[in-house]
């Protein structure tokens, strides 16, 4: 019988934890697809966060590394500045890279680090309890923005991308969803290009996803998915911000 | 064997080289910063990677990174610095990632001054950052001996899997000495080989370098097995200079800089016919005990001096275990002890008549 379809060589066998309706479950198993199809599973390391995503090392089948929080980005650096030939990708959260990691996001980026990050953005800390991120939209209720993010309070969400395509050393960035099936095609289709950014040695990429946390917005996952499209787009644009040339 | 005048920092830098390490990542901050300096020039020419940090945080997380990689990595740093990068250091502990991390001190807290100073001795052998962990901690009292323990850094390192600290003050850092420098000592000196290390899982099963531990029966089995080579480590790693303490009735404890101010007083009260000893711990963590407890069957007093307010002086008394009286004598803010002083000291602690002897004493070093 011809096998049509199968977990990918790069996702470990087991079970994840993540929370129903949650979609890291989808993105994992993007950036495992194209580690398969671009036959670099053996030459990979990824760098896991602080956050939800934190037990990704054990559900990549590639060398992991844990990073303290928001130190991802440096991790890779020393990881790719020793072994040059590697890839190296980051896997982290809204809370890890947008708040605490900012700094370390923004240099690798300056640096034109040949890293890939992918960024993983729903609005909120899921792991602690759905507390106030720096990608909370105005109004949008956490357990530490209670009577909503107010704007001349908190501050306003940060864009990441738009903020990095300023960097002449960011080749390659983009803003993607998985809220519906043609949208996860294409969070594919860009998860793909970031890795071949690196392969190619032209510079830094990065893949901001949007995701859902039903658990903590207190919506079943088929709202929740409702909600990122109705709520996320509109404060988080989707598209490719920055292609440098040679990115296929 | 070459001999040659070499400043304190840069024998930091060409020794690290010649011991195989090559990559650093750091960040400037005075009074250490000719050592990346030195490393910005000498690594790319060895084939190896130096990187100014944006911050002390990123470079040890870029360290973290490199030793995950199963590189021989380095990085330095002074004080507030060292600050900073304590949650790194937590986590290299952690995960047992073998690297070096320099600090030269200087006055604290806070932002302190630029001066030397030994202020940050707790946060050195007592951890510094969160967690049960320990870092080998290596204090060289000369350009000469910045240049062998930095050799011995890197090999204690990747040995016990752990990170070594090369902890000297800014005058260690700043003063040129004559040293014995031959990079062909190093040449058995090679990195073993590191199967852990997360370098691609060709031909293996994946590597992870990792210190969560959710579970709190599996945190607690990590925890001992950390213990279990911490014990090894104070088993066979204590070391120390041990100075005319055979026969002495006094014992003076100082470490790196201060050692060398104490040592001074020591052949001047020896001049004078006063039994003292220098006990040098070379290794302040793990502390030299054996060597102290050793020296307790003749001493009826010990000293110990610091250019800090009391710190060291704590594991000297664990040590002594109460059996005889222990004394401090420390400057702090970046100034040094002079030897009079610690003279008229060791004659306080042993109940001679200083005042009649201060100004012979005084002719003994200099004034």
């Amino acid at each position: 019988m011809k096998i049509v379809f199968q977990k990918p060589k790069a996702l470990s066998a087991g079970r994840f934890h993540y929370c129903p309706g949650c979609t890291h479950g989808i993105i994992h198993r993007l950036v495992a697809e194209v580690i398969d199809e671009l036959e670099i599973r053996e030459r990979t390391v990824g760098i896991a966060s602080v956050g939800c995503s934190v037990l990704a090392y054990n559900y990549f089948n590639v060398d992991m590394i844990q990073a303290a929080h928001g130190r991802a980005p440096a991790v890779a650096t020393g990881v790719k500045r020793v072994l040059p030939e590697s890839v190296v990708f980051t896997y982290q959260g809204d809370g890890d890279l947008a708040s605490i990691g900012i700094a370390e996001a923004i240099h690798a980026a300056a640096r034109g680090e040949r890293v890939t990050v992918i960024f993983v953005n729903n609005t909120c800390y899921g792991m602690t309890g759905g507390q106030m991120a720096p990608t909370t939209l105005v109004g949008q209720v956490t357990t530490t923005s209670p009577r909503g993010r107010e704007a001349m309070h908190s501050g306003y969400p940060v864009r990441v991308p738009e903020m990095l395509a300023t960097l002449q050393g960011a080749a390659y960035l983009s803003r993607v969803s998985v809220h519906n099936p043609v949208q996860v095609k294409r969070a594919k289709e860009a998860v793909k290009r970031a890795f071949i950014t690196q392969l190619k040695g032209l510079g830094f990429s990065l893949v901001e996803v949007l995701s859902t946390c039903p658990t903590n917005w207190g919506l079943s996952p088929v709202e929740a998915l409702k909600w990122l499209e109705e709520n996320m787009i509109p404060q988080f644009p989707l598209g490719e911000l920055k292609i440098t040339e040679g990115v296929a | 064997m070459t001999r040659r005048l070499m400043k304190g920092n840069e024998a930091i830098g060409a020794a690290a080289l010649a011991a195989g390490c090559r990559y650093f990542f750091g960040y400037p901050i005075t009074p250490q910063t000719e050592l990346p300096e030195y490393l910005a020039r000498r690594l790319p020419e060895a084939g190896g990677v130096f990187l100014q940090a944006e911050s002390e945080i990123a470079a040890i997380n870029m360290v973290y990174g490199a030793a995950a990689a199963g590189a021989r990595v380095m990085t330095s740093s002074s004080s507030p610095g060292i600050s900073l990068k304590t949650e790194g250091i937590s986590y290299l502990a952690a995960a047992e990632l073998p690297c070096v991390i320099v600090n030269i001190m200087r006055g604290g807290p806070g932002l302190g001054g630029i001066q030397p100073a030994q202020s940050d001795y707790f946060q050195a052998t007592k951890g510094g950052g969160h967690g049960d962990y320990r870092i080998i901690v290596l204090a060289p009292a000369s350009v000469q001996e910045i240049i062998d323990l930095t050799r011995l850094a890197f090999e204690l390192a990747d040995l016990y899997r752990n990170p070594v600290m090369i902890l000297g003050d800014g005058l260690l850092g700043q003063m040129m000495e004559a040293v014995e420098f031959n990079e062909e000592d190093d040449k058995g000196n090679r990195p073993i080989p590191k199967t852990w290390a997360t370098t691609g899982c060709k031909g293996r099963k994946k590597n992870i370098i990792n210190s969560l531990y959710l579970d709190p029966a599996e945190l607690e089995q990590h925890n001992l097995h950390l213990q279990e080579k911490y014990r090894e480590i104070v088993q066979k790693e204590q070391r120390a200079e041990e100075y005319l303490t055979r026969d002495a009735e006094i014992i003076t404890v100082a470490f790196g800089t201060a050692a060398r101010i104490v040592k001074e007083a020591v052949v001047s009260a020896r001049a004078r016919g006063i039994k003292v000893g220098l006990l040098r711990p070379i290794t302040l963590w793990p502390f030299p005990e054996n060597a102290l407890k050793r020296s307790l069957q003749r001493a009826r007093a010990i000293l110990t001096v610091e250019m800090n307010a009391g710190q060291m002086v704590e594991d000297v008394k664990l040590a002594v275990e109460g059996k005889v009286p222990v004394y401090f004598y420390g400057r702090t803010g970046g100034i040094l002890p002079d030897s009079r002083t610690v003279l008229k000291e060791i004659q306080r602690v042993g109940g001679y008549d200083y005042e009649d002897s201060l100004s012979k004493a005084e002719s003994l070093v200099g004034g």
